[in-house]
C-alpha cells in the first residue's frame, strides 16, 4: 500500500512538470498583453513598453521559462504583476472560501443525494422513484446562475432571509459563516445531487438483484438493515467514484457560483487573473488545481480498498 | 412511515428553521463607527496612481492623496494644497506656498521638498507632465513650506497641469516615496488625503479599506468637485469588490451596500423601481466615445478616406445602440466635451449626422480600392459591446468594405499597440470611451497627439496640429487659447484624428434613505458623504 501511495505520488510529479509547461506556452501564446491591462486605457505605446521591459516580458520565452522554472524550484509561485503581492498570499486568502464553499457543498449533496438515490432505487418505479429522476432532470438542467439569481430573489431581496452576497470567515462565527454559504451552496449542490442521486439509484439497483440480498431479506433483516448495510455498503465503489470526481469539479467550477454570491475564492481569483493576463497568478492556480485533482484521485483509489475488501494495492 | 415520507419531513422541517435561527441570530449590536459601503466599477489591482491610468486606481488616489491645484465644478483651477502662490510679471516664475498644518498620514510634516519629488515622478509618466517639465528649468524648496518653478519660457498651462483632474493626477506623496523610480510600484502607501489606505486590510479581489485620517486639514470653502474643503464624514470606507452587476444591483436593493459607482444602463430600471435608491448624475461632463483610426496602414492613411469615414459616421445610432435611454447620453458636436471652455461646434458638427453619399464621393476621389477595414469590437464591456457593430454597419452604407473581428477589451488594447499591418496581426479601427475630465483641452487628451511614433494608439503625424497645440501651450491668454482649441478641434476633424461619437452619462446609484452629500466630480469622491447608521 505505502509503495503505491509513494509510487502515485512521485507520479505527480511529471504531470505537474507537463502542466506547467503546458500553461506557461498557452498563456503566451494566447492574444493579450499584461502590460498593456497595466498601463491602463490613457496609457501611450511608450509607457507601455516601459511596463514589458520591467516585468520581464521582453525577454525571450526560454529565458522566461527558465527563471519561472528556477523560483518555481525554490517553492516560489512568483509574484501577481498587479498586486505587487506574492501569489501564495492571494491564494492563501482566496483558499478558505473556496473550501468553505465546496464542503458545505458536499456535505449538503451527501445529505440529500444518497438518501434520495437509496429510496429512489428501493422504491424503483414507483412515484418516488418518478419523481426523484424528474427532480434530478431538472437539477441537471437549470443553470447555476438560474438558480443562483432566483434564489436570492426570493431568500434575500423579497424575504430577507440570507444575505444577497459576501463570505464571512468561520473566525466571525458558526452562524455568520453558514448564513452568508447556505443559498450558495444550494445552488452549486443541485446539479451534483442530481448526479449522485442517479449514480446511487442505479448502483443500489443493480445490488438490490444480487443473491445475497435475497438471503438477507431471507434472514428477516429489516429494510433500513438490508438498504444501508448490505446495498449501499455493496453499491460504494461508484457512488464514491462519482462523489470524489464532484469534489475535484467543484473545487475548480466553484466560480460561476462564487461570481453570483460575491464568495472571494480561488475561481473568481482564477477568472480574474485570466481576464488580466496575470500570468504567474494563472500558472500558479492551475498547478495547484492539479495538484488538488492528483491528490484526490489518490485518495478515491484508497478508498476502494476500505469500501471493498477485495481490492488490494 | 416510508424512508421517502421520513426524508421529505426532515427537508421540510430544516428548511422551516432556517429563516427562524435566522431572525434569532442576525441581531448585531449598534456600530460605533460609520462605514460606507460601496461596490466600485472595478476592482483595486495597482495602488500607485502614477504608474497606471487605470480610473479606479486614480479613485484609490484621490482617497488617499491630494494635490497641489484642483478643478472646481466650474473647472476653474484652485488652490488646494497650496495657500497662496504668484507668477512672476515674466511669467517664468511661479512660487507655491502650502498651507500650515499639513501632515502625512504617518504624523511627518507635508513639506516643499515631497512636492517637488511628487512632480518630477509625475511629470516623468504623465503626458501631461512631460509637456509641463519640457519647459521646466528648475524646481527649488526655498523653505518647510514653499516652493519654486522656474520655466524655459512662459508656458500656459502650469496651473492647469497641476491641477489635471484625471489620469494620471498629479497627486502629492512623501519625498521617500516619489522618489521610486517612475517605472516600478511605490510600496509605500502614505498619503496626506482625508483618508488613509489600510494595507494590512486590503484583500485584493475582495475588499479595499479606508479610514478617516483624523489630521487631515481641510480648506474652508465647501466641497466643489475636486476642490474645496475635503471633509471625511464617516469613519471608514470599504470598496467591496463585485464582478456580477445583477449582485450589484440585488445588494444595493436589499440595503447591504451603501454606492454602486457605475451600475449599467440596462438594469438602471430596477434601481429606479427602488423607492429607497437615487440615482445621481455625479460626473455631468460625462463620457465620450471616440472611433479610433490607425493612420499607418491602408485605408486610413489617406486623409480623404479618414474623412469618408467621418462622414459615415453619426454620434445618434452609436448612443441609441449602447445606452439606449435619451435621459443618459447627448449628441454632442464639441470635440472638447459639451458645456465646457473649449466646446465648439465648428467642424465638430460632422458628427451629427451621417453623409452616405458624401463619405462615397470621398472614398472614390482617394481612389479606395475596397480595402477591408479591421474593425476591432470588444465584446466583454456593456458600455463598448454595441460600439463596433453599429461602426461597422454606417461604415459599410458609406461604402467601405469592413472586417470587424471580435474579441475581448483585454485582447483589443493588447492589439491596438501593434503597428504591424492588419493582416499581420494589427488594426485599422477601434471604438473606446473617455472620460470627459480627460479630455478638456488638446493638450490632455491623447487623442490630439499627432506626433507620430510619440503619439497615442493610431500615431497620427500632422505638423501642423502640433504647431497648434505648441501654440495652445504657450499661450497665457484666454481669449487666444480658446480660439487655438477652436483652430485644433476643425483640424482634427480635417485630418481625421479621430471621430468623436457621443457624449454619454454614467448615474451613480445610492441609498438614499441612509447616503446624503455625495459631490460632483470628474471621479467619485467619499469625502463630504454622510451616512446615518453603521
Amino acid at each position: 500500500m505505502l509503495a503505491f501511495v509513494a509510487r502515485r505520488l512521485l507520479a505527480t510529479i511529471p504531470v505537474l512538470a507537463m502542466v506547467a509547461l503546458f500553461v506557461f506556452l498557452m498563456l503566451r501564446l494566447t492574444p493579450g498583453d499584461p502590460a498593456a491591462i497595466i498601463a491602463g486605457d490613457n496609457a501611450t505605446p511608450i509607457q507601455i513598453e516601459e511596463i514589458r521591459d520591467r516585468l520581464g516580458l521582453n525577454d525571450p520565452l526560454p529565458t522566461q521559462l527558465v527563471i519561472w522554472i528556477g523560483k518555481l524550484l525554490q517553492g516560489d509561485l512568483g509574484e501577481s504583476f498587479f498586486f505587487k503581492m506574492k501569489v501564495t498570499d492571494l491564494i492563501i486568502q482566496r483558499v478558505e472560501p473556496t473550501l468553505a464553499l465546496a464542503t458545505t457543498t458536499m456535505i449538503l449533496t451527501l445529505l440529500v443525494a444518497i438518501p434520495l438515490g437509496v429510496v429512489a432505487a428501493y422504491r424503483q418505479g414507483g412515484w418516488l422513484d418518478r419523481a426523484v429522476m424528474g427532480l434530478s432532470v431538472a437539477g441537471f438542467s437549470i443553470p447555476v446562475f438560474v438558480l443562483g439569481y432566483l434564489l436570492i430573489y426570493i431568500f434575500a431581496v423579497e424575504l430577507k432571509w440570507f444575505p444577497v452576497q459576501g463570505y464571512k470567515s468561520i473566525s466571525a462565527g458558526l452562524w455568520p459563516f453558514l448564513h452568508r454559504l447556505i443559498l450558495p451552496s444550494i445552488t452549486l449542490s443541485v446539479i451534483y445531487i442530481a448526479l449522485i442521486a442517479r449514480i446511487t439509484r442505479a448502483s443500489v439497483i443493480d445490488v438490490l438483484g444480487e443473491d445475497y440480498i435475497r438471503t438477507a431479506k431471507a434472514k428477516g433483516l429489516t429494510n433500513r438493515v438490508v438498504l444501508v448495510r448490505h446495498a449501499l455498503r455493496n453499491a460504494a465503489v461508484p457512488i464514491v467514484t462519482i462523489v470524489g470526481i464532484g469534489i475535484a469539479l467543484l473545487i475548480g467550477g466553484v466560480v460561476v457560483t462564487e461570481s453570483v454570491y460575491n464568495i472571494p475564492g480561488l475561481g473568481r481569483l482564477t477568472v480574474d487573473a485570466v481576464l488580466g493576463r496575470d500570468y504567474p497568478t494563472i500558472q500558479a492556480v492551475i498547478l495547484v488545481f492539479s495538484f488538488v485533482y492528483v491528490l484526490i484521485n489518490l485518495l478515491i483509489d484508497l478508498s476502494y480498498t476500505l469500501l471493498d475488501p477485495r481490492i488490494r494495492y | 412511515m416510508t424512508w421517502g415520507r421520513s426524508i421529505a419531513r426532515s427537508l421540510l422541517a430544516a428548511a422551516a428553521a432556517v429563516p427562524m435561527i435566522a431572525g434569532l441570530t442576525t441581531a448585531t449590536p449598534a456600530a460605533a463607527e460609520t462605514t460606507l459601503r460601496v461596490v466600485m466599477h472595478s476592482d483595486l489591482k495597482i495602488v500607485d496612481p502614477i504608474w497606471t491610468t487605470a480610473y479606479i486606481t486614480r479613485n484609490h488616489g484621490y482617497m488617499i492623496y491630494d494635490t497641489l491645484f484642483a478643478m472646481d465644478e466650474k473647472l476653474n483651477v484652485t488652490p488646494q494644497m497650496v495657500d497662496t502662490w504668484k507668477v512672476s510679471d515674466d511669467k517664468l516664475t511661479y512660487t507655491f506656498t502650502l498651507r500650515d498644518g499639513l501632515k502625512w498620514h504617518d504624523g511627518q510634516p507635508v513639506t516643499a521638498e515631497d512636492c517637488i519629488a511628487s512632480i518630477k515622478r509625475w511629470g516623468a509618466k504623465d503626458s501631461m507632465g512631460q509637456k509641463l517639465l519640457s519647459f521646466v528649468a528648475d524646481m527649488k524648496a526655498t523653505d518647510a513650506n514653499t516652493f519654486t518653478m522656474q520655466l524655459k519660457e512662459a508656458y500656459g498651462l502650469v496651473l492647469l497641469s497641476l491641477a489635471k483632474p484625471s489620469s494620471n493626477v498629479p497627486f502629492m506623496m512623501p519625498k521617500r516615496v516619489a522618489e521610486t523610480p517612475p517605472g516600478d510600484q511605490i510600496s509605500d502607501y502614505i498619503g496626506s488625503g482625508p483618508f488613509k489606505f489600510e494595507k494590512d486590510q486590503w484583500k485584493p479581489g475582495d475588499k479595499t479599506v479606508y479610514t478617516k485620517f483624523a489630521d487631515y486639514k481641510p480648506r474652508s470653502e465647501p466641497g466643489s468637485w475636486a476642490a474645496g474643503g475635503k471633509v471625511a464624514k464617516v469613519d471608514r470606507v470599504e470598496w467591496i469588490s463585485m464582478p456580477d452587476h445583477q449582485t450589484a444591483v440585488n445588494a444595493l436593493v436589499a440595503g447591504e451596500i451603501d454606492v454602486l459607482e457605475a451600475p449599467p444602463h440596462d438594469l438602471l430600471p430596477i434601481l429606479e423601481g427602488s423607492s429607497d435608491v437615487a440615482l445621481l448624475n455625479t460626473n455631468p461632463l460625462g463620457n465620450q466615445y471616440m472611433f479610433r483610426m490607425n493612420w499607418l496602414h491602408p485605408p486610413f492613411d489617406n486623409q480623404k478616406v479618414r474623412q469618408a469615414a467621418i462622414a459615415a459616421l453619426a454620434q445618434e445610432p452609436f448612443l441609441q445602440a449602447v445606452i439606449g435611454n435619451p435621459k443618459y447620453y447627448k449628441v454632442c458636436p464639441a470635440m472638447f466635451v459639451c458645456d465646457t471652455p473649449f466646446a465648439f461646434t465648428e467642424g465638430g458638427d460632422a458628427m451629427v449626422k451621417s453623409d452616405f453619399d458624401k463619405s462615397k464621393a470621398l472614398l472614390k476621389e482617394a481612389g479606395y480600392d475596397g480595402t477591408p477595414v479591421v474593425l476591432m469590437h470588444s465584446t466583454d464591456l456593456a458600455v463598448l459591446t454595441n460600439l463596433a457593430p453599429v461602426a461597422a454597419d454606417l461604415l459599410r452604407k458609406g461604402g467601405f468594405t469592413v472586417d470587424m473581428q471580435s474579441m475581448d477589451w483585454q485582447t483589443l488594447v493588447s492589439r491596438r499597440s501593434k503597428k504591424e499591418k492588419p493582416a499581420e496581426g494589427g488594426w485599422n479601427a477601434f471604438l473606446t470611451s473617455w472620460v470627459a475630465a480627460d479630455i478638456l483641452n488638446p493638450i490632455s487628451a491623447a487623442g490630439y497627439n499627432t506626433g507620430c511614433d510619440k503619439g497615442w494608439f493610431g500615431w497620427p503625424c500632422d505638423e501642423e496640429m502640433e504647431k497648434l497645440r505648441n501654440s495652445f501651450s504657450t499661450e497665457t491668454d484666454e481669449a487666444k487659447q480658446k480660439d487655438l482649441a477652436k483652430q485644433i478641434q476643425i483640424r482634427a476633424m480635417t485630418i481625421g484624428t479621430h471621430a468623436h461619437a457621443g457624449q454619454w452619462y454614467q448615474p451613480t446609484a445610492i441609498r438614499s434613505d441612509r447616503v446624503d452629500g455625495m459631490l460632483n466630480g470628474p471621479a467619485p469622491f467619499f469625502w463630504n458623504i454622510s451616512k446615518k447608521g453603521g
